[in-house]
């Protein structure tokens, strides 16, 4: 059983309220870091942790916070980004609603080590009883003194905020989200400048992911060094995983980084195997952007390596026999599942979401979703298939933000591991296309 | 003051200069085409990535090169950089994906349009396209909407560019009433509710426009632009510079535009005075035939080469130089 450093307390009752919170150890990184450390010793002990942001991009927290712009006079800004919106990720929202104190505790924390006296959450639109949440514990952070001004008698001040959005998944984008913040348009900014040195208000901010945020507490509690030692490699600490599709129990898990996947697929502890008795086919581990893989390629690397659950092993191999650790959507699909009709739904998703600035991702993810649709329905050619991956390369790194890449790996990913079964849509339309089908041939692997 | 190598071609241009305009100081046909961007509006640039290039170094400090391929009407130069756009292969077959992502949803209606001819559109799309389209399923289209009764919006057309928001908010200071309305491709131009741009300055909107998506419709389907004539002329106006192109048809003055450069940028933005109720020869002060010096069938009567910087011209070895001479870029493409 791994350590549980984010959801140790998180089905105790009550814990969504202040006293209960510190009963079991809460706002004490609070009262360590204003009381015996310098803003600097935070930043510090967050880049040894060696905690990577886990948003989906996996950059390093210590170094962005160190990246942060600090002229004289000017307000500096720490973003959370609550706006968790990809298909098949989930974990935030269950980490705010049932332990809205851990993010208070880290966003006061955050925002002391960078100077930041105004601070906001910034929750998906969808979210709103879990704003409600939010505001009830800010309001109770309040009252006892752990926001507002001289908090805890260290001179420090800090105003929190939540602000929800309108439910668009484009807001997710660090610099859409400023946009929408600002009260405009979400569109994403072109970079530079970076948000570091020109975000909110044109001021120098750091925007960090919800998971991120809760985890500066503990390793302001426990310290860098000893966070550091959960984990494998560079990928350190414990992550939280929204475990869904064909499984027999999908839920939210904290593993430690390192679990390798069979066990944390087959294994009672976490999924408890495939449900039905059936077997895998695929699995996409990260959120639906990114590449989908096989069975025989999650569970060990083309290497032939066990697939561990870190960032390295997940990438292993590329885009051509590997994935990503992404936001920690982990989605299992059985034998019986479709390849094409499932890429064809993710492909709706990202044509329904693409916010329309810059061309190619504009036409680019509308055009993939019409061609995935006649595949899907039995009116697909040959080389349809070919266009897919032309497509999805035109948009591939085209784009002002990675939406274009989102909605064109999954696509890529899907016919490089499946191709046979895109052409058996071809080939077999009036089987294909029968509800409940189930492709007969056998998997390619690259 | 920072030194970078375009295409092999040295210049040095001041700091904080883009990529786009320091290609433009060199001039010809290594210039990237430009969809979106605009210079005289802030925020522009960096939507339609027609103008993508390659930076094989990022600079004398850092002198990897970047991992994508960048904007170059936003990005800035760092001294030393090193900028590949005609002579990477890969910076054209992106430019030919792009063409083609704003060819999928653009009507192709250019025999009826008001704006083939002077289209930035078709002009990148000759250059730099392909002429089939893989493209079968049905294109997006939406109604006409008038914007007040002088300007027509016909939003199938449009490639949500921006340009005619940039311009709603900065020249045309309105209440905020033009912007875009809804996401991806169903994005589109509005004035929430159709309300009219009551601005004296609202039909600079037509002269940014790249495509026929807003159009003047004092000349709607009068005549095709290439056979009008155009011609530079002024008058005194007390809201604006007063200086136009007249735009003819033997004797009548079909439309009235801005003056624009060779990158089919407006140099002085006009009223809308002058642009449609001034229509006798007899309101305007006449200066002579406009020099149209952009690769458009308007230019095919008066060829010229385009303006290079002789000064540049000259350091080139003799090869480059001889190329220049044997392709110049009205023939490129």
């Amino acid at each position: 059983m791994g350590r549980k450093l984010l959801t140790e307390h998180i089905n105790v009752e009550g814990i969504e309220k202040l006293d209960v919170y510190r009963k079991h150890g809460g706002y004490r990184s609070v009262e360590k870091a204003l009381k015996t450390m310098t803003p600097d010793e935070v930043v510090e002990e967050v880049k040894k942790s060696g905690l990577r942001g886990r948003g989906g991009a996996g950059f390093p927290t210590g170094l962005k916070w160190s990246f942060l712009a600090k002229p004289e006079g000017v307000p500096r800004y720490l973003v959370c980004n609550a706006d968790e919106s990809e298909p098949g990720t989930f974990k935030d929202r269950e980490l705010m609603s049932k332990l809205p104190h851990l993010l208070i505790e880290g966003m006061i924390t955050g925002s002391y080590a960078l100077g930041a006296n105004t601070s906001y959450i910034y929750i998906r639109g969808e979210l709103l009883y879990v704003l409600r949440i939010l505001e009830k514990a800010i309001a109770e952070a309040y009252a006892a003194g752990f926001l507002g001004k001289n908090i805890l008698g260290s001179g420090y001040d800090l105003d929190l905020y939540v602000h929800p959005g309108g439910g668009a998944y484009i807001c997710g984008e660090e610099t859409a989200l400023l946009e929408s913040l600002e009260g405009k348009r979400g569109n994403p900014r072109n970079k530079p400048p970076f948000p570091a040195v020109q975000g909110l208000y044109a001021r120098p901010t750091v925007v960090n992911n919800v998971e991120s945020i809760a985890a500066v507490p503990v390793i302001v509690n426990e310290g860098g060094d000893e966070y550091a030692k959960i984990g494998v490699g560079k990928s350190t600490g414990t992550k939280l995983f929204s475990a869904c599709g064909h499984l027999n129990k999908p839920g939210i898990y904290e593993i430690e980084l390192g679990l390798p996947v069979e066990e944390f697929i087959y294994s009672d502890e976490y999924c408890g195997g495939i449900w039905k008795g059936r077997d895998l086919k695929a699995v996409v581990a990260g959120g639906s952007s990114v590449p989908i893989l096989p069975k025989e390629l999650i569970l060990k690397t083309a290497a032939g390596e066990d697939r561990l659950m870190t960032y390295e092993s997940l990438s292993d191999g590329g885009f051509v026999t590997g994935t990503m650790l992404g936001s920690g959507g982990f989605i299992a699909m059985d034998e019986t599942t479709n390849i094409v009709r499932n890429t064809w739904s993710f492909s709706r998703f990202y044509h329904h979401e693409s916010c329309g600035q810059c061309s190619p991702c504009r036409e680019g993810t509308g055009w993939l979703e019409k061609v995935l649709h006649r595949l899907v329905h039995g009116h697909g050619q040959m080389h349809d298939i070919d266009l897919l991956v032309s497509v999805a390369k035109q948009i591939e790194g085209n784009t002002i933000c990675p939406l274009g890449e989102a909605a064109a790996w999954p696509v890529a990913a899907a016919v490089r591991h499946f191709r046979d079964e895109f052409e058996w849509h071809v080939t077999h339309p009036q089987e294909a296309t029968k509800p409940g089908a189930i492709f007969p041939g056998k998997l390619v692997t690259a | 003051m920072a030194k970078i190598t375009f295409d092999g071609i040295e210049i040095e241009v001041p700091d904080g200069t883009t990529i786009m305009n320091a290609a433009r100081q060199i001039g010809g046909a290594i210039v990237p085409p430009a969809m979106c961007y605009y210079t005289p509006l802030k925020g522009s640039g960096g939507k339609c990535r027609a103008c993508l290039v390659k930076v094989a170094a990022g600079s004398a400090k850092d002198p990897r090169p970047m991992p994508k391929l960048v904007a170059s009407c936003i990005t800035p130069v760092q001294d030393g950089m090193v900028v590949e756009n005609t002579i990477n292969d890969s910076v054209l077959d992106v430019r030919k994906g792009i063409v083609e992502m704003l060819l999928i949803n653009h009507p192709l209606d250019c025999p009826v349009c008001d704006q083939a001819g002077e289209c930035d559109l078709q002009n990148f799309a000759f250059e730099h396209g392909l002429s089939t389209t893989r493209y079968e399923e049905e294109r997006r289209t939406f109604e006409k909407i008038d914007i007040g009764p002088l300007i027509q919006l016909h939003m199938t057309r449009c490639i949500l560019c921006y340009r005619c928001v940039y311009t709603a908010d900065q020249i045309a200071k309105g209440d905020r009433i033009h912007g875009v309305l809804g996401r991806g491709d169903a994005a589109e131009i509005g004035t929430y509710i159709e309300n009219i741009i009551d601005n004296d300055f609202s039909g600079n909107v037509i002269d940014v426009c790249p495509v026929g998506a807003l159009t003047d419709k004092t000349f709607r389907f009068k005549q095709r632009v290439w056979f009008t004539k155009p011609v530079n002329a002024h008058r005194d106006c007390p809201k604006c510079s007063g200086n136009v192109v007249l735009w003819y048809k033997g004797n009548d003055v079909l439309r009235t535009t801005a003056r624009k450069d060779q990158y089919g940028e407006v140099k002085e933005w006009i009223c809308n005075e002058c642009r449609f109720e001034k229509k006798e020869t007899s309101d305007w002060t006449i200066e002579g035939p406009s020099h149209i010096d952009r690769s458009s069938v308007i230019s095919a009567n008066h060829y010229e080469l385009p303006v290079l910087n002789q000064s540049v011209i000259a350091d080139l070895p003799a090869s480059t130089q001889r190329e220049l001479e044997m392709n110049p870029p009205l023939k490129l493409g």
